[in-house]
């Protein structure tokens, strides 16, 4: 039986919802390009938006790009990106085995350690920053037990604009954010897929690459984006881990240059570019993943 | 085989028990939990050390009389502002976003896939973007709406409306109409069909999907930094990310440790009523499972 129900009920219901993203996430958005492509006021030095399309200014992006060539911007962007590999292979190296096991053998502790892997999203990402940032003080926990272990001779200073600190922070902070999708597309796999292939003799790790690699395909894509996205933006792991000028990241540059009223524009120009990048970035990791996931085939 | 020895044939057997996966797994948990433990420990220290022990006190809760959470007033208004704005989050968010799952699950026709993307686009888009997108309207455009705690909520309810009607939409799309069918065929109209059969199915997802809304917003730094005003408008994570520049406590460790029990007690709230919910209504299940299975 076809039920008459009325045309305009459901856009109705979908229209605040939409209506609250237009005008406070769309209509900023387009913001954004109108400073980046606006005009510096001759009086003040402020910015004043374009709204207009057809007289769009492009020096702000002249500037980014002139910042990249020199330095200015191409440095903390080519550190973002070494920070961001290397967190995220670490990411993949901790966050596999532990989501694999959860979901395939945790058995009866299976509810202990998911409550367990779910906790660092309710406890506060700057908290699990400031434990850390009171572990590695020169007379904090990890120097103690370096020294009782007779590894180090003195106290080492952490803090003091080490990249590896910091890109331990990141994977500290984002890990949980990578296992839970992972882990959800894990449990999903049905396990007689891999009884079978053990069963016909493939290896363990044949079977790894074989079966359970491709079945988490949308896990993976899914972890990835998930911590990946953020961590081209983090300002705030850095700054507390380091706060050195030599460890800025690309984040670091949007912040103070968004924040201060003279450079607006460059600003907002940088954040359209990194938006740019992520999504040429995401684009390219789907169609390969996309590509190698047929070939497996 | 035999010429690999016992650990070689232990290896390659497939069917062994995984226990270097075992290790690591407790391992990674006990990283990923012990260094808030001490953060915890720490908060009850005597001294003024947040690296060294020196006995237990409560005196950065409300000994000292002029620096621990409960006599030092920007510590404690932080703690209100981010619950204040936590749960103004949530009671925007329930009724727009359920609306919004609803009418995008359901509405065939022109203009369903812009709105749709327009909805999954926040989902991809790094904090920071947003956030300086929000900053500069606020700043340029919007002039009528101030930097603070205003501008605060209106991004947080911006950065967590997808999110619930991602979570609302799941359970919709596993519901089907055959409900609202039933219930139009026995003469109920659209909305009654909505309000006394769908509403009450959705309820778990609805709730869900709160919970997450307020873990988002308690935990949100980079959205609150952008659009605060002055230290009015400072929520708790402000305060931790401030409080390494300024005079180190462990009051501030007071202040997360505080901001987790109110976190952990809501969850704890939320995880009972859930399970309640389902005693109710016969179903089974942990519910632990249903927050691991939500895709956030």
């Amino acid at each position: 039986m076809e039920h008459r129900r009325p045309r305009w009920l459901w856009p109705t219901l979908a229209l605040p919802g939409t209506a609250w993203l237009v005008l406070l996430f769309a209509i900023p958005f387009y913001g954004v390009v109108s400073i980046a492509s606006g005009y510096d006021d001759p009086l003040f030095g402020a910015r004043e938006p374009e709204w207009n399309p057809l007289h769009w200014n492009a020096d702000s992006f002249r500037e980014v790009w002139r910042g990249l060539e020199s330095g200015v911007f191409g440095q903390p962007f080519v550190r973002t990106c070494t920070y961001v590999v290397l967190a995220m292979a670490l990411c993949f190296i901790i966050g596999f085995p532990v989501a694999y096991y959860v979901a395939r053998f945790a058995g009866k502790r299976r509810g202990l350690m998911l409550a367990l892997l779910l906790a660092p999203f309710w406890i506060s990402y700057l908290m699990r920053m400031l434990a850390w940032v009171n572990l590695l003080q020169q007379d904090g926990y990890v120097n103690d037990i370096l020294a009782a272990l007779h590894i180090t001779s003195g106290p080492i200073n952490w803090l003091d604009a080490r990249w590896y600190t910091i890109v331990l922070g990141l994977v500290y902070g984002y890990v949980p954010f990578f296992i839970l999708p992972l882990f959800a597309s894990l449990d999903r796999i049905d396990t007689r897929l891999l009884e079978a292939s053990k069963d016909l003799g493939v290896g363990t790790i044949r079977t790894f690459i074989h079966v359970t690699l491709p079945s988490a395909r949308q896990g993976i894509l899914a972890a990835t984006a998930i911590t990946a996205l953020p961590m081209f933006g983090d300002y705030y792991t850095n700054q507390l881990l380091s706060s050195s000028p030599r460890t800025n990241m690309i984040g670091n540059q949007i912040q103070s240059a968004v924040q201060s009223p003279t450079s607006r524009g460059v600003g907002a120009a940088l954040v359209l570019s990194l938006t740019l990048f992520l999504t040429i970035l995401m684009g390219y990791y789907l169609y390969a993943s996309n590509a190698a996931t047929k070939d497996v085939r | 085989m035999n010429i690999l020895g016992p650990i070689g044939r232990w290896w390659s057997n497939p069917w062994r028990k995984p226990r270097v996966l075992a290790a690591v797994t407790w391992l990674y948990l006990a990283w990923a939990i012990v260094p808030v433990i001490v953060a915890i420990q720490f908060s009850f220290n005597k001294g003024r050390s947040r690296s060294t022990w020196q006995g237990f006190s409560t005196r950065w809760y409300w000994g000292d009389p002029n620096r621990s959470v409960w006599h030092d007033a920007t510590l404690h208004n932080a703690l209100g502002n981010s619950i204040k704005l936590a749960l103004l989050t949530m009671a925007i968010c329930a009724p727009l976003g359920v609306a919004m799952a609803i009418g995008l699950t359901r509405w065939r026709g022109y203009g369903q896939k812009p709105a749709n993307m327009l909805m999954l686009v926040p989902l991809v888009t790094p904090e920071i973007v947003f956030a300086s997108a929000l900053y500069l309207c606020f700043t340029t455009m919007f002039t009528a709406i101030q930097l603070g705690s205003t501008a605060q909520l209106l991004g947080h309810v911006t950065l967590s409306l997808s999110t619930v009607v991602i979570v609302v939409r799941g359970r919709l799309l596993t519901l089907g109409r055959d409900f609202e069918d039933a219930a139009q065929d026995l003469g109920a109209t659209p909305m009654q069909a909505l309000r006394t059969i769908i509403m009450p199915l959705l309820s778990p997802a609805i709730f869900a999907s709160l919970m997450v809304v307020f873990a988002t917003s308690i935990d949100d730094f980079v959205v609150s930094q952008f659009l605060s005003a002055d230290a009015s408008s400072e929520t708790v994570p402000m305060k931790i990310y401030n409080s390494f520049r300024g005079t180190q406590t462990p009051a501030v460790n007071a202040l997360a440790t505080i901001m987790l029990a109110v976190t952990l007690l809501a969850i704890l709230f939320a995880m009972a009523g859930l399970k309640l919910w389902r005693r109710h209504n016969g179903t089974t299940g942990s519910v632990v499972e249903d927050f691991a299975g939500l895709d956030v």
